[in-house]
């Protein structure tokens, strides 16, 4: 177990790094020198209560957002300083999953998922669509190709929304809660995907997540946060064995 | 060291200077910011549209949402504008003796000014509104940083072929309310006094030279681009669930209808001094 978010050292870059990441909205810290590295094919689940700046976090490493200060390395590119052709190339080899899906409301759930291949892949033209139904495919929603997201459930909209994140075969997995919201069998389901995709292509993961369940069940490692900083990260297991107050009261409350 | 009581008294008035001057300076300075705002915006806007993918299907459709959706407005207002400017100039002419002048009074008035201005602000209303809300209900719904988080420029995707779409449509619908202003103009004229359209626009176009029509026509690509571009920065700029989609879309059309009529009167004089 490590404590106080000390990244482990490694002779080869990990695909990510945040070091002593600091970010502020106005008068209100969120992120306070914060560090966190992920390993090839590892699944890192990020908890904390809310407000602590977890979603925060995974906006900073897509570049979405830019820290006051500090680093983010993605497979060793520092993201601060890119211009914004520059960061599109990193992201494309980032797939992200938004709490709330986030699919695009005029355009079917085939359409969501086509959209970044058709920009961002070398596929030839038929293959996009052919490559957009085996993703939905794999997520079982194969049946709802014509569908526009408001006319499905929220956990379908996470599946879409997890199939377009993995179209361009992304090497970085962030999901935002993707629990968050859905019954505990739908949430399950979404888990078993999440397990079943980074198995199959053996991506490195971030989860953001208050779900302990889930976090257990598709993590390697957890990293919990508290005013802005990791301040235990380990296995489940390990965790577990911590006498630390805080870490107890998270697991109990949370188990 | 004690420092004198003038002193005191003096580092007194200046602080309460300085709260009365607090407010203006606050003011000016979120004035400064939203124009650095404003301007880093179409610095992203002019690389989306030159450095990017050309998104032809999105720029075609909104072709089409914005040209066949305004159509009707437009041709309303021009049509209103022909017939209150066919009444009220029937009135005045007659009283000078003037009335075969009006065919010619319309279509210049019209042409010249009436029509792009109607259309300018009419669309407007219409088309920031719904751009701007359209925008903002995907800002804040995360649909934007879902298009940045895999690799598409929304600058380019989204802004860039609305703003182009408002420049191209906007000239066309002008053309359109002119037609309708010109022929509703003819039928109320024709009312009070019969004229055969033949006749109508016979002297209507005698009095009406190129310059009368093509630059007040093309400076309402001007209008477009303004529209577009306020109202694409309010909505992709836009905070704050609801409240944050109602804001950008008020703010879009107010501040597109303000431009267009500052931008009216600087390129009125300026097609003056360039085509006198």
């Amino acid at each position: 177990m490590i404590e106080n978010g000390t990244p482990k050292s490694s002779k080869e870059a990990p695909p990510l790094r945040v070091e002593a990441v600091r970010k502020s909205f106005g008068a209100q810290k969120v992120l306070n020198g914060i560090s966190l590295e992920a390993a090839k094919g590892e699944t890192v689940a990020v908890l904390g209560k809310s407000g602590t700046g977890k979603s925060v976090l995974l906006k900073l490493m897509i570049g979405l957002q830019q820290p006051d200060s500090g680093s983010i390395r993605v497979h060793g590119e520092e993201l601060r300083g890119l211009r914004r052709e520059e960061l599109n190339e990193v992201r494309r080899k980032m797939g992200f999953l938004f709490q709330n899906a986030a699919l695009y409301d005029s355009l079917t759930v085939e359409e969501n998922v086509v959209f970044p291949l058709e920009r961002n892949s070398g596929l030839p033209k038929g293959n996009k669509k052919k490559r957009a139904r085996e993703l939905l495919a794999a997520v079982g929603m194969d049946e709802s190709l014509n569908k526009l997201p408001g006319e499905i459930s929220g956990g379908m909209q996470k599946r879409v929304g997890l199939a377009r994140a993995l179209a361009l075969e992304p090497d970085i997995l962030l999901c935002d809660e993707p629990t968050a919201g859905l019954d505990p069998i739908t949430a399950a389901e979404i888990d078993a995907l999440i397990l079943k995709m980074q198995k199959e292509r053996r991506m490195t993961s971030i989860v953001v997540t208050h779900d302990l369940p889930s976090a257990r069940t598709i993590s390697d490692r957890l990293a919990l946060m508290r005013d802005g900083q990791i301040v235990v990260e380990g296995t489940f297991e390990e965790l577990e064995g911590s006498k630390d107050k805080f870490v107890r009261e998270f697991l109990n409350r949370g188990s | 060291m004690e420092l004198p009581a003038e002193f005191g008294a003096f580092r007194g008035e200046l602080r309460a200077a300085w709260s009365d001057v607090r407010p203006v300076t606050r003011l000016l300075t979120r004035f400064i910011e939203w124009f650095g705002e404003l301007g880093l915006f179409c610095g992203e806007l002019v690389r989306g549209i030159f450095l990017n993918r050309f998104e032809g299907a999105e720029f075609a459709h909104q072709l089409d949402e914005l040209g066949s959706k305004s159509l009707p407005l437009a041709a309303l207002a021009g049509a209103a504008t022909g017939v209150v400017l066919a009444l009220e100039a029937h009135d005045s002419l007659l009283r000078f003796g003037a009335k075969s002048l009006l065919p010619a009074l319309l279509m210049v008035s019209i042409v010249k000014e009436s029509g792009p201005i109607i259309t300018g602000l009419v669309v407007s209303g219409r088309a920031a509104a719904g751009i701007g809300a359209e925008l903002a209900a995907m800002r804040v719904t995360e649909q934007i940083d879902a298009m940045e988080a895999s690799g598409v420029n929304p600058y380019s995707y989204l802004a860039a072929t609305r703003v182009l779409a408002c420049i191209v449509m906007m000239p066309l619908l002008t053309l359109v309310a002119d037609f309708c202003g010109v022929v509703f103009g003819w039928i109320t004229s024709t009312l009070t006094q019969p004229i055969s359209w033949q006749l109508f626009l016979e002297y209507g176009c005698k009095s009406t030279t190129f310059t009368d029509f093509l630059p007040p026509t093309m400076k309402t690509a001007v209008f477009g681009s303004i529209m577009g571009v306020v109202a694409c920065f309010q909505g992709m700029r836009a905070r704050g669930g609801t409240e944050g989609v109602e804001r950008a879309a008020t703010r879009s059309v107010v501040q597109a209808s303000l431009f267009i009529i500052l931008a009216d009167v600087l390129l009125v004089r300026l097609i003056q001094v360039i085509w006198p």
